[in-house]
């Protein structure tokens, strides 16, 4: 009880952490930061529920006032942003990158987590789209074209989330609970 | 840490947060089911005036926050200029910032320990029902005070890495800064059992 506490705690916090460390700006606004790479690794490394569980921790301190998002952001506003449908995708795609890495035994851990961290991106990316198609009241595809920049970044945080994740469990195994 | 809560002490910061929760919720549906521009303008117009009533310190503090919208309004403009529909691309960019604004201010006048309230307060009925919120009240807390001490562990981290490296830290770096987290989490973990576990 009191390991997955912390374990679910420190996990949030990386993900903020992660939100600080420096980002490359792309157009339109939205930074590249490592800040999804920590959603992805709560997944992969936590599995799906204590994963969902860190990343709804640290959704709800940045809905209580937090400044803990990329670029500092933080509060009420990020709900109703161009952004929202990511943040609220946030904890889906951990769990769905989670489940992937729990269930699917039958390849290196390294492909299991990265193939995980793609299909928990696919599912952020739908819920991204479709924030944004209904905040700008655009369809889903004209929406989807905005987003298309992102795509590249995010393909190769899935990579390296699942080499990450090998990693992490050759280090440090019982930690890696997608595993236990 | 710092929360966004303004320090600049307004009316508002008094009020119970749950009221100015639900104030928003029923603001925020409201300003989607209009649909004239001329609406629109009001309730943006109305969002200012509660930015400017506190003072212009106030002011230039919510307008700063507004503006990591600027590069939306701006697609938002070529879009609806190119689609010749000026109209509706004035409503939903109106929309956007009174939206945004809105929940922003909310943010703004209310302090943390007053929205965590709100969460105890919603957490209650998960009590009756005899389901433990200590685990979650001692979750937020762990984040609230891990989260300064993991970046400054972070920038540690890569500082030790130019100091070795004519190159960027890139993502080498998330691998041992995850495993200072999963370190962390077992002496916390070890910490807590100690002190009578929860």
């Amino acid at each position: 009880m009191e390991r997955n506490i912390a374990l679910i705690a420190l996990f949030a916090a990386l993900i903020a952490a992660l939100g600080i460390i420096p980002a490359v700006m792309l157009p339109f606004g939205v930074p590249i930061t490592a800040q999804s790479l920590g959603v992805m690794l709560c997944g992969t490394v936590l599995g799906a529920r204590r994963g969902t569980l860190a990343v709804l921790l640290f959704l709800l301190l940045v809905f209580l006032g937090l400044p803990l998002l990329s670029g500092g952001k933080g509060g009420l506003g990020v709900i109703v942003g161009p952004t929202g449908g990511f943040v609220i995708g946030f904890p889906v795609a951990a769990f769905v990158a989670g489940f992937v890495t729990e269930r699917w035994r039958g390849a290196p851990l390294a492909v299991t987590a990265g193939v995980g961290a793609a299909v928990g991106g696919v599912v952020l990316y739908a819920f991204g789209i479709a924030g944004m198609a209904i905040v700008l009241d655009k369809t889903p595809a004209q929406a989807a074209l905005l987003v298309t920049a992102f795509i590249p970044g995010d393909a190769i945080k899935a990579v390296i989330a699942g080499l990450v994740t090998s990693a992490l469990y050759r280090a440090r195994p019982r930690a890696v609970l997608s595993r236990a | 840490m710092i929360s966004l809560t303004s320090p600049v002490e307004t009316w508002a910061h008094g009020w119970p947060a749950g009221a100015k929760l639900a104030a928003l919720c029923a603001a925020t549906m409201g300003l989607f089911a209009l649909d004239s521009v001329a609406g629109q303008g009001a309730a943006f117009a109305m969002m200012l005036a509660l930015y400017a009533a506190p003072g212009a310190v106030f002011l230039r503090n919510g307008l700063a926050r507004l503006r990591m919208l600027w590069p939306f309004l701006a697609v938002i403009f070529v879009w609806h200029l190119v689609t010749a529909t000026p109209a509706e691309g004035a409503i939903i960019a109106l929309r956007l910032v009174t939206a945004v604004g809105l929940a922003n201010l909310v943010t703004m006048t209310t302090q943390l320990s007053d929205m965590i309230g709100v969460v105890r307060w919603l957490a209650a009925p998960l009590r009756r029902i005899g389901i433990g919120t200590r685990a979650l009240e001692l979750g937020i807390a762990l984040v609230i005070r891990f989260t300064p001490m993991l970046a400054q562990k972070g920038a540690a981290l890569s500082r030790a890495w130019r100091a070795r490296s004519a190159r960027r830290p890139g993502w080498r770096i998330v691998l041992p800064f995850t495993l200072i987290a999963i370190d962390d989490a077992e002496r916390v973990a070890d910490a807590l059992k100690a002190r009578g576990g929860v």
